[in-house]
């Protein structure tokens, strides 16, 4: 199993549920987040352009905030979700130095917190609350190894991208552009 | 003469302290909840209640979450309601935080004078209603009920406004449509017949193009409307989009029009041209439902999108094309009416150009186009007739805004001045969750009618700038603390939805339906309120429809079959419209018979001065004006509006991205706060943009004050609309002051 999310560029408006909804989710404290939305603007007026992404950790297949944690607090569970144990992290901070992406937060209680892809719902047969909550169902999860699953579907249909490829991290969070 | 009534700036006695601790960090702790409360609810479990949405008027239905400890953890939308399906918006979501906001009004309050100075003391309910019987009723004993008025917005309304019915008047007034969607539902019932309704009937989900001026959904986030329209942009439609800022819409959009502000009757004049002389329309459509084509078609000749070219600033090529693309998709093509409308004074006149497009497309009525929405009607609760009053609103306005079908916000607040005739004056004000300050754009009839008016009385579960002018002011708890009436809205299928409340009311809080009551029997008036407890109501309405409150405890919501008929026109139906000629007016009787003119002409509006920029303003998806400024998980997301400036403006003054200024006016007027500037290529180098209701200078909102600029204290210039009395705000204009202005005291 190979859990995966995609978030469709084109439909997203930058609305920020998905930030509002991890928040109240997963306890976030105000002032702190899991996920974000980001809006980039190019070209000259009239002739603009915007991307818009929600943006969050990325579950990256090959991910350099485990390989570095000193504690074996971030780990990875059934499915590729990377999780960390609050009572194991010593709050160190390693990781959110090795991400490339800035995904982790120092939580005030002092572990260091992510998205966990809404682990305890998956494990109800939910979704995370994000995709839940999205006014314009413009993101998609499941199981990459289920090419029947709606984020295995729309990666074989539309043309996607991940951030910073460069990075070698092998992310799991897709953007459909 | 000195002001009767003093603006109380800081917080008296009792309005301090925090009831949860610091502000700014989490209000709830512990592990996630969500698969015990989603067990416990399966199980029947009370740990999710059913509610509607209080944070804009697209009231979706949902379900507020409790955790073991009773608290309010989190609010999801109900998978059964056609207004949201299953999905809240932000501010939604985020309803949360109007439940936790320690801003929140605790306690009654009572003006008083001590020591010379005016102030608000903490009351107990009892002091606190029976002084605003004692006032109410002495003003209606002697000027008559009708000198009452009400401005409402919202559920807090409905049940305020039964108290004002019961007691005689019917001037009741919400801004909502003077202030914002008045003109196109005047401009769509002299076309149509019918208003626009509200939620709009845009058949979205079905739509094969959908054209939006100056409307930015996905920044409003009227949710069904968002959810149907990236519907539409994943099945391919044609999205076009007419705005001088590259809104979100914008940028989802196949064509763009990057249009010159306040030119926007000038395209769709133009519009029309190209589909009547290139033959476009929809020739069985106008044939059969409209009166007026070749007066139409003779108006416009001259008004081809070379004529437009020079008044837009748009290429005439991209409006043939764009005409084009509309008529391919016809009838299954959508241009918008818009909402927020209140734009140069000439607003009902573009909705009117607006409706004539859609009729030559033929898209009233029509799948992909606009349905004929139905809702359900919900039985009154026996009481006795309404007295009928002596005069109300309509009398106010007949001679000025004959059209105007609801009242205007802004007549009732000029008939409450001192200089208006003793028999048509209005004395006394309920206000009820509206903030009307940062509402009604013309400060200084509103501050002189606030200070004529003999009592005011303000209802609000925060404490907005206008409280700060109330003679009482009445702490309502928020809409997750407690019942209201059953909400009921038109869809594509008939629908009730529940609120109910999750948690009793913090501190001394009280729901509406409950203050009204009060009142009412304080007034005599106890047989408009026949029951103990306002689920009595809601247990005989939903008896009357066939339901229980048990069940819609259960589901929130309720579907019933639609019983006015299909959705659309059927092939060949003939159909009367509710006009002087029964048909679509192209050429409108009903506006040629008030004198105004009966087909839309173009007028040029006024230009900025040199140095000044047309001050556009609009929406974040996470915020809804000042009702939510404060909302410590939606400030969390955006607590301070920016201004924003294109780059060559921005280079011409020497800004630079995030730096603050304040804006000033040609009037003079300074903003009392400065604003961030955001230099970006989203805006027209005429124009620049702020998002609406920031800028708060009410030191009790302690997340909103000073935050950003407040765009209504910058409208000195106000066009009102001379066929519905609608105030027209986008005639306004600032440049920047980058020096810091003279400090002065800030008052609302
Ligand atoms: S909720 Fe959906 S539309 Fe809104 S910002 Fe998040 S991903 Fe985008
Ligand atoms: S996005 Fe960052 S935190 Fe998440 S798995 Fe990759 S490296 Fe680790
Ligand atoms: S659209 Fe958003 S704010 Fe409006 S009622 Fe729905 S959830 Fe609430």
């Amino acid at each position: 199993m190979r859990y995966a999310m995609a978030i469709d560029t084109k439909k997203c408006v930058g609305c920020s549920d998905c930030v509002v909804a991890c928040q109240t989710e997963n306890n976030v404290p105000i002032g702190y987040c899991r996920d974000w939305v980001t809006e980039s603007v190019t070209g000259t007026y009239p002739l603009v352009e915007i991307e818009i992404r929600s943006e969050r950790c990325n579950h990256c297949d090959n991910a350099p905030c485990v390989r570095c944690c000193p504690t074996g607090a971030s780990h990875i569970v059934e499915g590729g979700v990377v999780m960390v144990t609050h009572n194991k992290c010593i709050g160190c901070g390693a990781c959110i130095q090795s991400c490339p992406y800035d995904a982790r937060y120092s939580h005030p209680e002092g572990y260091v917190d992510k998205c966990t892809f809404c682990h305890h719902r998956l494990v109800e047969g939910g979704r995370p609350a994000c995709v839940e909550v999205c006014p314009t169902r413009c993101m998609y999860f499941g199981d990459l190894d289920q090419p029947q699953s709606e984020v295995s579907q729309i990666l074989a249909r539309r043309k996607w991208k991940v951030l910073a490829p460069e990075a070698g991290t092998r992310p799991q969070v897709y953007f459909l552009v | 003469m000195s002001t009767r009534r003093d603006f109380i700036k800081i917080a008296a006695t009792g309005l301090g302290g925090l009831a949860l601790g610091a502000g700014s960090v989490a209000w709830f702790r512990g592990t996630s909840r969500w698969a015990e409360t989603a067990a416990k609810a399966a199980a029947g479990f009370q740990g999710r209640f059913p509610t509607y949405c209080e944070i804009c008027f697209w009231s979706c239905a949902g379900w507020t979450y409790t955790d073991e400890e009773g608290r309010i953890t989190r609010i999801t939308g109900n998978a059964g309601d056609p207004h949201c399906n299953g999905r809240l918006c932000p501010r939604g979501t985020g309803g949360v935080g109007a439940y936790y906001d320690e801003d929140r009004l605790r306690t009654p309050l009572i003006r008083k004078e001590i020591n010379g100075k005016q102030e608000f003391v903490p009351a107990g309910w009892d002091e606190a209603l029976d002084l605003v019987a004692e006032r109410l009723k002495e003003i209606s004993r002697k000027h008559g009920p009708e000198s009452i008025a009400l401005f409402n917005h919202g559920s807090p309304g409905d049940h305020f406004g039964h108290l004002l019915k019961a007691m005689g008047s019917n001037n009741i007034a919400a801004p909502s449509f003077a202030q914002c969607r008045g003109p196109r539902d005047t401009g769509w019932y002299v076309t149509f017949g019918t208003g626009v309704g509200s939620p709009e009937p845009t058949d979205i989900r079905d739509t094969r193009c959908l054209v939006l001026i100056g409307s930015h959904i996905g920044e409003n986030m009227h949710n069904g409307q968002v959810q149907e329209m990236a519907d539409a942009i994943d099945r391919g439609a044609t999205l076009i989009t007419v705005d001088p800022r590259f809104s979100t819409a914008a940028s989802k959009s196949r064509f763009w029009l990057p249009i010159k502000p306040s030119t926007d009757l000038a395209l769709l004049m133009a519009w029309i041209h190209v589909l009547i002389y290139e033959e476009l329309y929809n020739r069985d459509y106008v044939e059969r439902y409209t009166y007026g084509f070749d007066l139409l078609k003779e108006h416009v000749r001259n008004m081809t999108p070379e004529w437009a070219y020079g008044i837009t600033t748009l290429q005439p090529a991209l409006i043939r094309e764009t005409a084009r693309q509309m008529a391919d998709a016809a009838p299954s093509v959508i241009v918008h009416p818009g909402r927020h409308v209140t734009w140069y004074g000439d607003d009902t006149q573009r909705t009117r150009a607006i409706a004539i497009l859609n009729a030559l497309l033929g898209s009233w009525g029509s799948r992909g186009g606009f349905y004929f929405a139905e809702s359900v009607q919900v039985p009154d609760y026996p009481h006795p007739e309404y007295p009928t009053p002596a005069w109300s609103w309509q009398d106010l306005q007949r001679e000025k805004y004959p059209l105007a079908g609801l009242a205007v916000s802004n007549v009732l607040v000029e008939a409450s001045l001192k200089e208006t005739e003793e028999s048509r004056r209005i004395r006394a004000w309920i206000v009820a969750g509206t903030n009307l300050p940062l509402t009604i754009p013309l400060k200084k009839t509103l501050q002189q009618a606030m200070q004529d008016v003999e009592f005011m009385v303000v209802v609000d579960t925060m404490p907005m700038e206008i409280t700060g002018y109330a003679d009482v002011v009445l702490p309502e708890c928020t809409y997750l603390e407690r019942y209201d009436t059953l909400r009921s809205l038109a869809h594509r299928e008939p629908n009730i939805a529940l609120r109910m409340p999750a948690a009793e009311p913090m501190y001394d809080s009280k729901p509406s339906w409950w203050m009204a009551k009060q009142l009412g029997e304080r007034l005599g008036l106890g047989s408009y309120f026949n029951y103990k407890d306002y689920t009595d109501v809601l247990e005989w309405q939903l008896q009357q429809l066939g339901t229980s409150l048990e069940e819609m405890k259960k589901t929130g919501v309720k579907k019933f079959p639609r019983t006015s008929g299909p959705l659309y026109f059927q092939k060949g139906e003939n159909y009367t419209f509710n006009t002087n000629t029964g048909k679509i007016e192209l050429y409108a009787t009903e506006l040629a018979a008030t004198g105004y003119d009966p087909m839309p002409v173009y007028t040029p509006h006024e230009e900025p001065p040199p140095g000044y920029y047309r001050l556009i303003y609009g929406r974040a998806p996470m915020h809804t004006f000042s009702r939510t400024a404060n909302n410590p998980n939606l400030t969390d997301l955006m607590d301070q509006n920016d201004v924003w400036v294109n780059p060559r403006v921005a280079r011409l003054w020497g800004l630079e991205n995030g730096q603050y200024v304040h804006l000033k006016n040609p009037e003079g007027i300074v903003s009392s706060f400065p604003i961030r500037v955001r230099i970006t290529e989203r805006i027209r180098w005429d124009s620049v943009y702020m998002v609406h209701g920031f800028g708060h200078s009410w030191k009790k909102l302690s997340r909103a004050y000073g935050k950003g600029a407040n765009d209504t204290e910058l409208m000195s210039k106000v066009t009102i609309d001379p066929v519905m009395g609608g105030t027209g705000m986008r005639g306004n204009f600032v440049t920047f002051v980058t020096e810091e202005p003279v400090a002065k005291e800030v008052e609302s």
